[in-house]
């Protein structure tokens, strides 16, 4: 583990380098070990790290630094019971316009990586990018697909999308360099509600074929 | 209930406070004022607690009708309204405000006595203009309710108000600063057209970093991402709360206000300070708003 700050107010706690379930479960334990804490603004968890917000006016990063210490010392708490949450897509044509490159690329027929990519259950690592954008464990190793040369201007929203290693599901229309292969009419993100994105870290989710409307 | 009443929106005018925190591990960032400085600055003046609901304007003010007797404050730049910044003023009923483009940096506050009464979404009332989380920017013809959380009497108008610091861009290392050479202290940078609240996007000499991939972490506000066209972008109030692109340096608390104040072209360079000096600058900003 290493803690320096990476920023006058921020202070950045690395597990690794390398994405691990161990180094995934020590993030969840901070994360949730910390969250409602007053010393604490926001917490930003990732892969193998949390960035830790404070008030510089209030609190030092030594004292935050202490906090990581005595929340990681403790015992961990039994984890929550998972959400579990079904989405369905509608695959190839329109809405996944990369479904083709990507079987191309593993070999596969479509229909096989339709198939393969909706057997997965997911876990939801962590939320972030541009806003409420859930970075997904789970994708089949042999649907790992590199990444765009460029990223697209538009991205419509609900493109569910493979990146590398890992799957995704953009809740905005955005710009985005992932390999679409199809789109859910489900809404990820409601501004109206609280909170608004509906999926968050730790939950599990699946993706259901739907034909075309 | 006494309302404001918009008689022209201007270009991007939203009502903001000092943001919603608890939110990132949701994937949403604090937004908030872009100058908070200037915000708590004019809050304090009309008798209001420092993180009242108020309203930001960029580039091109906006005009405003109010219904009844109000005191309120304009802080940040100066957008042409014909009255005096920095200083509580009271509006007669029917009278109307009009802010102009502006004569100075990107941002000007309009502050009211009792603050703004607007629902607070988790939390905050601040508007987050790219997710519309907490609303939308302001339109003709909005009427806006006034409060009445006042916690004490109007101040007077402060002799000076610190200058904004207009020399380099002060920064601390970023996690990735062993990365990188000294490119970014060579500037100058030019802020470009796209900027927003979101990133403040740099043109000027491409900084060049060690290659290598690495994983996508969060990132923290005024963070310096470098994409790998090595033209940096400054994280802003509506940052995205994870990145994967490598961060030199982040601009330190203390000048968050000029970057608020940042417009188009401008020009900026760079300085690197320890965390301990970017602590001090903090405390000595604080030092006039305690005063006020």
């Amino acid at each position: 583990m290493t803690i320096r700050p990476a920023s006058d107010r921020s202070l950045h706690v690395v597990f690794g380098d390398r994405i691990s379930a161990e180094s995934y479960a020590t993030v969840t334990r901070l994360t949730h070990g910390l969250t409602g804490a007053r010393e604490v603004l926001n917490l930003h968890p990732a892969y193998t790290s949390v960035l830790i917000d404070f008030d510089p006016r209030r609190y030092t990063h030594e004292r935050i630094e202490a906090l990581v210490h005595a929340c990681l010392e403790t015992p961990a708490p039994p984890e929550p019971e998972p959400r579990h949450i079904e989405i369905g897509v509608e695959f190839g044509g329109d809405c996944g316009p990369d479904l083709a490159d990507v079987a191309q690329h593993t070999g596969l027929s479509s229909d096989a990586v339709i198939e393969r990519f909706t057997a997965a259950v997911y876990e939801v690592y962590f939320v972030g990018f541009s806003t409420c954008f859930p970075y997904l464990g789970g994708l089949p190793p042999e649907l790992a697909t590199p990444r765009l040369s460029g990223p697209r201007k538009h991205v419509p929203e609900g493109s569910v999308a493979i990146g590398g290693q890992q799957a995704g599901v953009y809740p905005l229309a955005s710009p985005g360099g992932w390999r679409l292969i199809g789109r859910t009419r489900l809404r990820l993100f409601d501004p109206q509600s609280v909170p608004p994105p509906l999926l968050r870290m730790g939950d599990r989710v699946r993706f259901l074929p739907e034909s075309p409307r | 209930m006494s309302v404001i009443r918009v008689v022209s929106p201007g270009l991007q005018t939203t009502v903001q406070d000092l943001g919603r925190f608890g939110w990132a591990h949701f994937g949403i960032s604090a937004s908030g004022a872009a100058d908070a400085f200037a915000l708590r600055a004019g809050n304090l003046l009309v008798g209001n607690a420092e993180n009242a609901a108020a309203i930001e304007m960029t580039l091109m003010g906006a005009a405003f009708e109010f219904e009844s007797d109000t005191v309120i404050a304009l802080t940040g730049s100066d957008f042409a309204a014909g009255i005096p910044l920095w200083a509580p003023i009271e509006m007669k009923a029917g009278q109307t405000l009009r802010c102009g483009p502006s004569q100075s940096g990107a941002r000007c506050y309009l502050c009211v006595r009792g603050g703004l009464a607007v629902p607070k979404v988790m939390g905050s009332a601040s508007t987050h203009v790219i997710t519309s989380v907490g609303g939308r920017p302001l339109r003709t013809g909005d009427l806006i309710p006034i409060g009445n959380e006042s916690i004490r009497r109007p101040r007077s108008a402060p002799k000076t108000v610190p200058p904004l610091n207009d020399g380099a861009l002060r920064v601390t290392d970023g996690p990735q600063a062993g990365n990188f050479g000294d490119d970014l202290y060579r500037g100058p940078y030019t802020v470009s057209e796209e900027s927003n609240r979101m990133g403040l996007r740099l043109r000027g000499q491409a900084i060049a970093s060690a290659a290598g991939q690495m994983l996508t972490e969060g990132a923290p506000l005024g963070a310096l991402q470098v994409p790998p066209d090595g033209q940096p972008i400054i994280l802003f109030v509506e940052h995205q709360t994870t990145g994967g692109y490598p961060k030199p340096a982040n601009v330190i608390s203390a000048d968050f206000r000029r970057l608020g104040q940042l417009r188009p072209r401008d020009q900026v360079t760079f300085e690197r300070v320890t965390i301990e000096q970017a602590l001090r600058l903090l405390q000595q900003q604080e030092q006039w708003l305690y005063g006020l």
